[in-house]
């Protein structure tokens, strides 16, 4: 017989995802042998490279979009920003093509596979918003260049390359919010599902 | 009762062993790892950061092609007086087969090249009687005798030069246009008209839609960005100035720029934007994809990755 204490709702959503995710999933301390290849590093890395872009972006945010060019210490944090963002998606592609050829979309691993692709594309665009909003000659150039693109697939008339105010809101709160949250989603469906398995070729059975 | 067992789909379940893990020390590593990797990168090779140009600047360096770029916007021949949507319906812009996307959503950041690039920006100088007089004469006028006096002063343009601080071209019948485009890069040279054509809204702006579009309109911009490969053909799109390895994930974005027929296509700009959005597309639903999705087995790259695995068997 089933009380009001656990038809509430917060008391569903507990349960559902204590079912889900229980701790010694969310923290495990045993993987199967069979991760034990360089290739899994670059998912860690990855997400290391965006505590360092998130953290370099902060501080460039707390002194202001003008502070990296008139100061040293804003030129350095922002040469930080900048390489965090390269070991980022160089980590990011490796991690992708890596998961690619283990085809890890298997064994109900699909909108694992999905929400690490949207991430990279949404990713890409706050790279993109970030190299629109660093207001030098970089900056006129790459948006006087890309309105083109924007502009010709209809998305110009509501996405303007050419307003630094709507780039960089783009780039330090939605972008940045979308790729963290997805990230975040991303990692507990990987630790929900597990790290997939080697292809078995002898294996008739569907196992999940 | 079980299904038949897809090896692109599903996956065996794991009845072998398990190795220690400690997720957090690993965690922990990386981000010192990458933290000392990003502090070495950035001490060594710093970043990007050359000044962005200004109308001041530009005029001053090229006043000549400033006054050639003011006088496209004033006679309609300039990229973005003919550009069409979001700034005008000059033209129906690019199309991708019969989808006509950007005239579709449309002109919605309007930009009147003459009044807003040249007009309106001459009227916010003070205390110039020969230039008030010459604007209350362009206000006054018929939009024939001024697209007349403008086609004189066109036709005259081609042997422009710049000389004691004045525009010179030999021309009559041009009504005010001479003393337009002169006080106009006068008043480009003094820095005057970086802030008219961002104040236009008010004290306060982070938009620099107009100024940009100028800058494009003119060859200086271009001219540098050449300068520092950064031209599409130059592979620009990924590039930035210097020697920064800039946006390389953007390799796939600017190949499809550099072959046909990309490279020759009036629609370039559309059709390389549908084609990555359609790549993007299947590489999100790659799962999905008979043929796609066999690819890793039959590849068989996974041998290379679980090769300890496999040597264990």
């Amino acid at each position: 017989m089933t009380t009001e204490i656990d038809r509430q709702w917060t008391t569903r959503l507990r349960r559902r995802a204590e079912g889900k995710l229980p701790p010694e999933k969310l923290l495990p301390d045993t993987q199967p042998s069979y991760v034990s290849s360089w290739i899994y590093v670059f998912g860690v890395t990855t997400m290391a490279a965006l505590c360092m872009v998130i953290a370099t972006g902060c501080v460039l945010a707390i002194f202001g979009p003008q502070w990296w060019h008139t100061s040293s210490v804003g030129h350095f944090v922002n040469s930080l920003h900048l390489w965090a963002v390269e070991i980022f998606f160089f980590a990011m592609v490796i991690h992708l093509w890596g998961k690619f050829f283990m085809a890890s979309w298997r064994g109900g691993r699909t909108l694992t596979w999905m929400t690490g692709v949207v991430t990279f594309l949404a990713s890409i665009a706050a790279g993109f918003t970030g190299y629109a909003s660093q207001s030098n000659f970089d900056s006129q150039w790459i948006t006087t260049q890309a309105k083109d693109g924007i502009n010709a697939s209809g998305a110009g008339s509501f996405f303007n390359v050419l307003n630094l105010g709507q780039m960089l809101m783009w780039h330090i709160v939605l972008l940045p919010l979308v790729a963290v949250l997805l990230t975040v989603l991303h990692v507990l469906m990987v630790r929900v599902k597990g790290v997939v398995p080697p292809f078995s070729d002898e294996t008739t059975e569907v196992a999940r | 009762m079980t299904k038949a067992f897809r090896p692109d789909v599903d996956a065996p379940e794991w009845k072998g062993g398990y190795a220690p893990y400690d997720i957090l020390k690993e965690g922990t590593i990386a981000l010192v790892v990458v933290a000392l990797l990003t502090i070495a990168l950035a001490l060594i090779f710093s970043s990007p950061d050359e000044h962005a140009v200004t109308i001041k600047s530009w005029s001053n360096a090229t006043p000549v092609d400033f006054a050639q770029t003011a006088l496209s916007e004033l006679n309609g021949t300039s990229g973005t007086a003919q550009y069409g949507a979001p700034y005008n319906t000059a033209s129906e812009g690019q199309k991708l087969g019969p989808l006509a996307l950007a005239k579709w959503a449309g002109a919605r950041i309007p930009v009147n090249t003459v009044r807003d690039f040249v007009i309106d920006p001459l009227r916010a100088l003070p205390d110039q009687p020969p230039l008030t007089q010459g604007l209350a004469t362009w206000r006054s006028a018929s939009d024939a005798t001024r697209t007349n006096w403008v086609a004189h002063y066109t036709k005259a343009a081609s042997q422009m030069t710049y000389a004691n601080g004045q525009v010179v071209v030999s021309t009559t019948n041009a009504g005010p246009v001479p003393l337009f485009i002169n006080d106009l890069t006068m008043m480009a040279r003094s820095g005057a008209l970086d802030q008219a054509l961002v104040t236009q809204h008010g004290f306060y702006t982070t938009d620099y839609t107009k100024p940009l579009l100028f800058l494009s309109d003119g060859s200086y911009l271009k001219n540098l960005a050449q300068k520092d490969h950064l031209l599409g053909t130059q592979w620009g799109m990924m590039n930035e100035t210097g020697s920064y390895p800039g946006q390389a994930w953007l390799w796939l974005y600017t190949f499809w720029y550099q072959v046909t027929p990309f490279s020759t296509s009036a629609n370039a700009d559309v059709q390389v934007w549908g084609l990555m959005m359609l790549l993007s597309v299947i590489l999100l639903f790659v799962p999905f994809i008979p043929g796609l999705r066999s690819i890793p087995r039959k590849s068989r790259v996974y041998r290379l990755i679980w090769r300890e695995h496999y040597r264990n068997l």
